[in-house]
């Protein structure tokens, strides 16, 4: 016996599309505590169909919480490495939790409401992140977890055409440029809509209520340019897209510098420092680090997964955080923490699988181009 | 030529003394676009429910065990340049390997193409 109690086994939750994605054919899988969809017709075609029209996706089990009480600005900067003072209304930015040694606890994307601040975390750590905060933020400011929100993005080239003919607001639309946020009615219902994603595409994310996702979802599936796409694709497009995911390339074992994360860490902030971790993750912004978050192309069809180790020689010099098969470029891609030195564009290693060494070359991420709208030149 | 599955979604057609195994078309599916497949070499001696292949889809890689025992005769190199034969005919042109068989006796425990059905409208 052990004085721990038992282990119980969460119950997998369902979202509030969960009807709806069955109804669409999609094969559902348990996925941060919820049932998700992987995939519809097939990863790859899915996968295609994003980087040549408009996919939407299901995010609704990432967090959204908002923040709000006197002194927010100072009390938030003692927790995050962000500058709120170029922070302005109506925009978005990344941000990372990080621990006292450094370590990233979550990475997470920050905007300005109207006297308040709006987060979004991801949903494997939701929970930690609320009582990280909870616990890092004075007492009089509050926490509101948007639990009755839904989350859906739509990304792709034609997402903004598409989503175009049923948003309406104060201004059109295009009017958003990458990383910026409004308030927009869809489908009659209040909607926050910010111009960001994680596939490396143009794109929007839509917060809207839990009640009104199906109703959304129906009538943008209802665009010819859009198709309900999974997390399977959603995965294969943010590796060739290069970002990183936490659990996976991002953990309290990594630190944001050796992840290339540094314009995570506001510039301001990299002197002041105040936030947790600071020591470390300044010290590391002005010496280096002696390992460092790679993109790596391999030869041949044969995919390198997470855990794999990376060789030069005879000697380890690194772990493969993410890797897959590439359907843009046609070639298996991975991502990878090496030895620094072994960490230049262009170096040849091998990868490990299956007693199998694998030749690979350390290549420039993204894999594939971002396509963020920036705005009309 | 009689054909066989197992409950780990793998097919054997018997011609003679040579079986040629792949997986079902419903294996298939579950695995999503597949890459690459690594099929084990010819005189390789195989021992039923052990590692006999690797079929790695976009998303992951999932083993293949060996539905009987036997020695590897030929393997389907044409899954080699296009691996996602296995998806478009799985329960033809994707075979991955012939095999002799070494006992017969191993063949009986497995299902038919009617219970087969059954097995996996029952998943």
């Amino acid at each position: 016996m052990s004085d721990n109690q038992d282990f119980v086994e969460p119950e997998t939750g369902t979202l509030p599309l969960d009807a709806w994605h069955r109804a669409q054919g999609a094969r559902m899988v348990p996925f941060a505590g919820y049932w998700m969809p992987i995939q519809y017709e097939g990863i790859v075609s899915e996968h295609e169909w994003t980087r040549t029209n408009a996919g939407l996706f299901d995010v609704s089990h990432m967090g959204q919480l908002i923040l709000s009480g006197p002194g927010l600005d100072e009390a938030v900067e003692a927790v995050l490495p962000i500058d709120l003072s170029t922070l302005k209304l109506g925009q978005q930015r990344y941000s990372l939790l990080l621990d006292e040694e450094g370590g990233v606890l979550d990475d997470l994307m920050v905007s300005r409401w109207p006297d308040s601040l709006y987060l979004v975390v991801n949903g494997a750590t939701k929970w930690d992140d609320i009582g990280t905060l909870r616990e890092a933020l004075p007492d009089d400011i509050t926490l509101n977890h948007l639990d009755e929100q839904a989350l859906l993005a739509l990304q792709g080239p034609k997402a903004a055409d598409a989503l175009a003919r049923h948003a309406t607001g104060e201004y059109p639309l295009s009017a958003l440029t990458f990383m910026k946020f409004g308030r927009f009615t869809l489908a009659g219902h209040e909607v926050t809509i910010a111009r960001a994603g994680y596939t490396g595409e143009d794109g929007f994310e839509i917060s809207l209520p839990a009640s009104a996702a199906e109703e959304a979802a129906t009538l943008l599936c209802g665009e010819p340019e859009v198709k309900p796409i999974g997390l399977g694709a959603r995965d294969s497009l943010r590796l060739e897209a290069g970002l990183p995911l936490y659990g996976h390339d991002l953990s309290p074992d990594t630190s944001p510098i050796e992840a290339g994360l540094v314009f995570g860490i506001n510039k301001r902030r990299r002197t002041d420092g105040g936030y947790p971790g600071a020591e470390r993750i300044n010290r590391e912004i002005v010496e280096g680090t002696a390992r460092k978050w790679v993109g790596l192309k391999l030869d041949g069809r044969l995919p390198a997964r997470e855990g794999a180790e990376v060789f030069a020689g005879s000697a380890k010099v690194g772990t493969v955080t993410s890797g897959g098969f590439s359907p843009t470029l046609g070639q298996p891609i991975a991502m990878a923490y090496v030895v620094s030195a072994h960490a230049d564009e262009g170096t040849a290693l091998e990868i490990e699988v299956r007693n199998k060494r694998l030749a690979a070359v350390v290549a420039a991420t993204p894999f594939v181009p971002h396509r963020y709208y920036r705005g009309s030149k | 030529m009689a054909r066989y599955f197992t409950d780990e979604h793998e097919w054997i057609d018997l011609e003679g003394d040579l079986a040629t195994v792949g997986i079902t078309d419903y294996a298939q599916g579950q695995l999503g676009d597949i890459v690459f497949v690594e099929l084990p070499e010819v005189g390789t001696v195989i021992e039923k429910g052990k590692d006999a292949a690797v079929v790695e889809s976009v998303k992951a890689a999932s083993d293949v065990y060996a539905p009987i025992s036997g020695e590897v005769m030929e393997a389907n190199s044409a899954l080699e340049d296009d691996p996602a034969l296995v998806n478009t005919s799985p329960e033809e042109d994707g075979w991955f390997f012939k095999m002799t068989v070494a006992d017969k006796a191993e063949l009986d425990g497995l299902m038919d193409a009617a219970a087969y059905k059954s097995f996996c409208d029952s998943l």
